[in-house]
């Protein structure tokens, strides 16, 4: 079972030791993410250049560790990419948590394929979902975001998460 | 008998065989992974015994038609012994008369009943309702809704650090504007007994009913209404090992007459006319429509079935399982139990240094355990403790020492995997 492997080392240690986990001065993007069925929430401050380019780019907030070292890995791998790059991951990160891509598919989301095992655990694919969901509204100008919101396009509704 | 030979009876009846009530239930047998299943969400549904899928097999197999209405055989059969039923639950909290049972999907339902039918007709404006931080969402929402509709007052009880009310606020709350109290017998989120008949005592003084939240309490402890005095007291069916979809609402007769009803519809009238129509006598007026009748029927069996085993003999078992959980969970170095009342139920609501609920519940699922983590429907709770969320292993019954063990093994894998 895939499950098993989900806790290993690689988020263990983003949820000890995440990257870029902080405040940012000079954010021109931020949103806060919710999710209210488990109370977990975080913001995420972003700098985006003129020429739409993540220079830099924060997290914070309250949240288990699979939240945790997804937002950390997701920073580290959006760093420097464009905001069209981003959006790319975001989608691909969603469809591979709902069993709609395949590790061994194309991607671009190198060792983020890690979180593949969330897909046997309905409950836990908004945890790892949340920070990505939040991107996606800071890039987009939109301030809050829910896991529950019927507008939001990350929204996984009843029977698709499967 | 002499006194030596009496005393002998009563240790071996309380003698109580956990091996054998566990294999009234076939769930319990359950493997998830290869790891044998450990049910410790009870407080959120209990499991069901074989006598009472039995019952309702029984029922859809040889008894099954709608009830109250025709004069053929299977009718008349569904119709006696889903009546039966209403009398078992009367006789299981001593209720005074069996129409002072109405039928519910639930706890939910019939709070929601009552914030309708009590509530829309005798609450308004300027009113106030007075609840307590340790209420499940389900007897908060109903009342903010009439609230925000009637621009009715709500007044909460705080708690202690312990997790117990603090009744002398409790007692502050009350002024002439007091309209109704409702109170959880037992928090669901860290098992709390309140001491609601003293709660009610007070409340009847100052000519306010009360409204009593039993979900968490029933499968516990013997219920007795007309000693507590409530006006109202609710719980549910899959709790109690029943089915889902079925509850009571106890009403008072001459409350539950007064009300308004909650829904329109078949069963619940005497006569209809589009010029004027008659509402039914209780328990009817509150049961419009065709009930969940097998579940009803499980219902009554379930009540048979923890009957049976004697609810005085199933809270001591309990009590025995919480308090050798409390001292092994202690033991852990880096936990921190949430809800410490001098009375509690089997209710371990806990939090691991370092480590997310969420996380906790998902190792722990790979060992078979079922706990539940969130903020169990009770955020109040969770924001005087000042945590987002807490685990809960809440126990029942049919939970064995030997399952204590298996989660404490199981708590101190997950603090590994997180060092």
């Amino acid at each position: 079972m895939i499950t098993k492997s989900l806790y290993q080392e690689v988020i263990l240690d983003h949820n000890r030791n995440p990257r870029n986990y902080g405040s940012l001065d000079n954010a021109n993007r931020s949103a806060e993410g919710h999710n209210p069925l488990c109370g977990d929430h975080l913001s995420i401050k972003i700098n985006l250049s003129e020429n739409l380019i993540i220079d830099s780019i924060t997290f914070q907030g309250e949240s288990c560790a699979i939240c945790k070292a997804s937002a950390s890995m997701m920073t580290a791998n959006v760093k420097g990419k464009t905001q069209a790059d981003a959006e790319t991951m975001i989608k691909e990160f969603r469809d591979m948590a709902v069993g709609q891509l395949e590790p061994d598919d194309d991607h671009h989301l190198g060792r983020l394929t890690v979180f593949v095992g969330v897909r046997d655990l309905p409950t836990r694919v908004k945890c790892a979902i949340l920070p990505w969901h939040t991107l996606h509204a800071a890039l987009n100008s939109i301030t809050t975001t829910s896991t529950e919101a019927d507008d939001d396009p990350m929204h996984i509704s009843i029977g698709n998460a499967s | 008998m002499t006194p030596i030979e009496s005393s002998l009876r009563s240790s071996e009846t309380s003698m109580f065989n956990v091996e054998q009530i566990r294999s009234d239930f076939p769930i319990l047998k359950l493997k998830i992974d290869d790891k044998q299943l450990v049910y410790f969400d009870n407080a959120a549904s209990s499991q069901m015994p074989k006598v009472v899928m039995d019952r309702m097999l029984r029922y859809q197999t040889m008894e099954h038609a709608n009830i109250n209405r025709a004069v053929h055989y299977l009718s008349e059969t569904a119709t006696a012994e889903y009546e039966k039923s209403r009398h078992k639950l009367k006789n299981f909290i001593n209720a005074n008369e069996d129409r002072e049972i109405i039928f519910t999907s639930g706890t939910t339902d019939a709070i929601n009943l009552v914030a309708h039918s009590y509530g829309r007709k005798f609450i308004s404006s300027g009113d106030e309702i007075i609840l307590t931080v340790l209420e499940h969402h389900s007897n908060i929402v109903p009342w903010q809704m009439l609230a925000k509709e009637n621009g009715v007052k709500i007044r909460v009880v705080p708690i202690n650090d312990a997790g117990e009310l603090l009744i002398d606020e409790y007692k502050k709350l009350f002024n002439k504007n007091t309209k109704l109290v409702g109170v959880t017998h037992v928090s669901n989120a860290i098992g709390t007994i309140n001491p609601i008949k003293k709660m009610i005592k007070f409340a009847h003084a100052h000519g306010v009913p009360v409204l009593v939240d039993g979900a968490q309490a029933a499968p516990h402890m013997k219920i007795d209404v007309q000693e507590l005095n409530c006006d109202f007291y609710t719980f549910s069916g899959h709790k109690l090992c029943g089915p889902t979809g079925i509850g009571i609402l106890y009403g008072k007769a001459n409350q539950l007459n007064r009300m308004k009803p909650f829904k329109g519809g078949g069963d619940m009238i005497t006569s209809v006319t589009f010029e004027k129509t008659i509402y039914n006598t209780i328990p009817h007026k509150f049961e419009a429509g065709t009930p969940p009748i097998a579940a009803a029927i499980g219902f009554g069996a379930a009540i048979d079935y923890l009957s049976s085993i004697d609810l005085s003999t199933i809270e001591a078992y309990e009590q025995s399982l919480i308090n050798y959980a409390t001292e092994q969970i202690n033991n852990i170095p880096g936990i921190r139990i949430i809800g410490s009342a001098a009375e509690k139920v089997a209710v371990l609501s806990f939090s691991v240094d370092g480590v997310h609920p969420h996380d906790i519940g998902t190792l722990l699922n790979q060992e078979g355990i079922a706990v539940r983590t969130g903020h169990h429907c009770a955020q109040p709770v969770m924001q005087h403790f000042k945590v987002p969320a807490t685990t809960r292993a809440s126990f029942s019954f049919y939970n064995s020492m030997a399952e204590i063990d298996t989660l404490i093994t199981g708590i101190q894998k997950v603090q590994k995997v997180f060092l």
